[in-house]
């Protein structure tokens, strides 16, 4: 025992820690590792086809044949294209006129939604109706609802004596377009509504409690709680909005397949139209291309809109 | 996907007897007989993967079963037959051409072959057999599968469209037969404005329907899209005159014809508002299956497309040709499957399933008994001989099935007769975008 107590305390020398050993050690180098799968899961389902998106448009690609490269022209060839530009104007007021009405009638939803009232969480569940039914299906039932020859709405006018002619839903190109922006809103709606309501269970109804105290009107209370209080939630439910209905396919492709004389093609339905069923890759790439900085132009402002979350909740603007 | 047992078979025989040809057991004894004589025999276990369009006529899609159930227990030929909707045959087929495998025979629409002469199996011993033994192939059919003087596949049949209409609205309008010229013809659709019982043809994206009539006025005014060189060619007095033809004719026609789809004239026709318009025989069919429509297919009549101020017929034409792949590993299986199928004891039967859905490419096939059935269905037996290829007298192939697919002509037409356009405005776009194309 003795021994053992005598024995000098051998020290490891001290050195320098190898490189490895400061990589081993570095908390930044194992997140590395834990973040690989996901990582790899986002490179490979997400950059990877939009890169292919982005190369095949560079490209004289038809289904089945990889194509030469060749530049430029595709986008060249669209700069001047005037179905194109149509579709892009097609595209914008689809959008705006879409998304600002759904906002309306969503928030208006929402509030009244919000309100104590019989059967609320029946009301509640009933405006998802829309939503849940498949767009195709829904798409078909507006078809119809809007048919040249079998529609509803003119045979009940008829009926009412009001019109003598069927009204010209779909062959229109006025009438086309608000028909599908009608079928756009009634479907898009109760997304609006349901999110804007689960933004609005999240505002203390303290608050409300103490501009009542303060005499406030209900107009005073939704300018200066309500609404600063769900903006966060407003920006991210109007930018997926906005996404959905840039990117709209399904509605367009039941209804109208971009007629009456391209006057509802949209970029997505043009995009299918020369990819997929015309065969050229290529240029349908390029027509998807062209809506990136639209969609990315609606990211930013979901973006700038989460950043002012912080104030918006009172806190230092840090 | 299919897969053939012996029961099988002898249920799609049964099924068959009906029709009253040549079915079940004695199918299979012909089949039998047929292996043993025929010129390309199945390799020693052949196995087949056989890609269709989907069929519109179920009776169609017996008779189709039966034979490959009768082929593949004559030859002990593997098969494995599978079938998409007619927008996805293509592409798929391309695909298949493009990485080597996956597909034996693909059996496609317009000009599927010649999209890629280089993968597919030369037919031109199969194409001379049958031609030599059925008195020859229509014009119309042999172009949309040779190239040179080569078959890049084999023209089965085409799925014709003609002018569908009652008779007791043109006889009323003061027509005692339909219209054979185009001046004629819009003079007797102007009569039936007048009657309240108009006529009508799409006019919006539909694919099937509306390419069909404005190509055949197109056409008819000795107007194309390109030259036989694929140089552009629409910007010309002839597509002028189509234009301002079309919408005298349109003015007559029921309204909302620019949201029709392929299926709205079918139901508006129908439903007894439409009184003239142009389809497949589908609507004819329809009205003698429902009882309750009985009148209206009494009255229901169809004629050939009026020719128009260029003298000779100018129809489109859905031409149905098979191919077989170049890499696929049973080739004399493959050819002996075609050669099967068009065979008189098959094709004849296999008619008769369609009911006028399909025309023979072949002429002796004139005599089948389809066309005599039914003294309606003989106008559709000429669907192989008045037609031109998709391309019109372009080369067929991928540019013209783009142009086609992109609606071309069709919305060219339509911007003028919707009032969006002027004429030389719907020819400038339309001039545009046939350059993109055939750039």
């Amino acid at each position: 025992m003795a021994d053992i107590a005598l024995q000098p305390r051998v020290r490891p020398p001290i050195r320098e820690a190898t490189r490895w050993e400061q990589i081993k050690s570095n908390r930044n180098f194992i997140a590395l590792w834990f973040m690989l799968p996901a990582m790899a899961f986002l490179l490979f389902f997400l950059a990877y086809p939009l890169g292919l998106g982005i190369w095949i448009s560079f490209t004289d690609a038809r289904i089945g044949r990889p194509g030469a490269f060749i530049g430029l022209e595709n986008y060249e060839w669209l700069w001047d294209d005037s179905i194109f530009w149509l579709s892009v104007f097609n595209t914008l007021l689809y959008t705006f006129v879409a998304s600002a009405i759904k906002f309306g009638i969503g928030l208006y939803l929402a509030l009244l939604l919000n309100e104590n009232m019989p059967f609320k969480a029946m009301l509640r569940a009933l405006v998802l109706i829309p939503f849940i039914v498949p767009t195709v299906l829904s798409a078909l039932a507006f078809w119809w609802i809007f048919d040249s020859q079998f529609s509803i709405i003119s045979w009940s006018l008829k009926e009412m004596g009001l019109i003598t002619e069927n009204i010209n839903f779909l062959g229109d190109v006025y009438w086309a377009r608000a028909c599908v922006i009608f079928a756009n809103i009634w479907r898009g709606v109760p997304f609006v509504a349901i999110t804007l309501l689960a933004g609005l269970q999240t505002v203390s109804p303290s608050l409300y409690e103490a501009a009542t105290l303060d005499g406030a009107t209900r107009w005073q209370m939704f300018r200066n709680i309500t609404y600063p209080l769900l903006t966060p939630i407003i920006a991210v439910v109007m930018t997926f909005s906005v996404l959905f209905t840039f990117t709209d396919f399904q509605l367009i492709w039941a209804m109208t397949r971009g007629g009456p004389v391209n006057s509802t093609h949209l970029m997505a339905t043009l995009s299918y139209q020369r990819a997929i069923i015309g065969g050229v890759l290529g240029e349908g790439a390029a027509i998807s291309n062209a809506m990136i900085p639209f969609l990315l132009a609606a990211i930013m402002v979901s973006w700038f809109g989460l950043q002012r979350r912080k104030w918006q909740q009172g806190e230092n603007n840090d | 996907m299919h897969d053939f047992t012996r029961r099988s078979l002898l249920q799609g025989g049964t099924a068959l007897a009906a029709t009253g040809a040549l079915t079940g057991p004695a199918l299979l004894d012909f089949a039998k007989a047929w292996a043993q004589a025929a010129p390309w025999k199945a390799e020693k276990g052949a196995k087949l993967t056989v890609m269709r369009w989907k069929r519109f006529v179920p009776a169609e899609d017996d008779a189709f079963n039966a034979m490959v159930a009768a082929f593949k227990t004559a030859t002990g030929t593997e098969m494995n037959v599978f079938s998409e909707s007619f927008e996805d045959v293509q592409p798929k087929a391309s695909v298949a051409a493009n990485t080597g495998q996956g597909l034996d025979l693909a059996w496609g629409l317009h000009t599927l072959p010649q999209l890629f002469p280089t993968q597919v199996l030369k037919m031109n011993d199969v194409a001379d057999y049958l031609g030599k033994k059925y008195g020859g192939w229509t014009d119309a059919a042999a172009v949309t599968c040779k190239q040179g003087n080569d078959w890049l596949g084999i023209p089965v049949a085409t799925i014709g469209g003609y002018m569908t209409y009652r008779k007791s609205s043109m006889e009323k309008a003061g027509f005692k037969e339909f219209p054979k010229d185009f001046a004629g013809f819009l003079e007797m659709c102007k009569a039936l404005k007048k009657n309240n019982t108009p006529a009508g043809f799409p006019l919006g994206h539909a694919s099937g329907d509306a390419n069909a009539w404005l190509h055949w006025i197109l056409w008819g005014h000795g107007a194309y899209t390109v030259d036989k060189n694929n140089k552009v060619i629409i910007n010309s007095p002839e597509t002028l005159k189509a234009l301002e033809y079309c919408k005298a004719l349109s003015d007559t026609f029921l309204p909302g014809a620019a949201s029709w789809n392929d299926s709205s004239n079918n139901k508006i026709f129908l439903s007894g508002d439409l009184h003239c318009t142009a389809n497949g025989i589908s609507i004819y069919v329809a009205a003698k299956d429902d009882a309750s429509k009985k009148e209206l297919a009494e009255d229901t009549y169809h004629a050939l497309w009026p020719v128009g101020p260029v003298g000779k017929p100018t129809e489109l034409q859905l031409c149905v040709p098979i191919l077989a792949f170049k890499f696929s590993k049973y080739p004399n299986a493959a050819k002996a499957f075609i050669t099967f199928m068009l065979e008189k004891e098959n094709y004849d039967k296999w008619l008769s399933g369609a009911r006028g859905y399909l025309t023979h490419t072949l002429n002796a096939y004139d005599a089948s008994p389809v066309w005599t059935a039914d003294p309606k269905n003989q106008v559709f037996s000429q669907a192989s001989k008045r037609a031109l290829p998709a391309s019109g007298i372009g080369t067929p192939g991928e540019k013209a099935a783009t142009a086609i697919a992109d609606f071309l002509v069709v919305d060219m037409f339509a911007n003028y007769c919707t009032g969006r356009e002027t004429a030389a405005g719907s020819i400038a776009i339309a001039e545009r975008q046939l350059k993109r194309i055939y750039r």
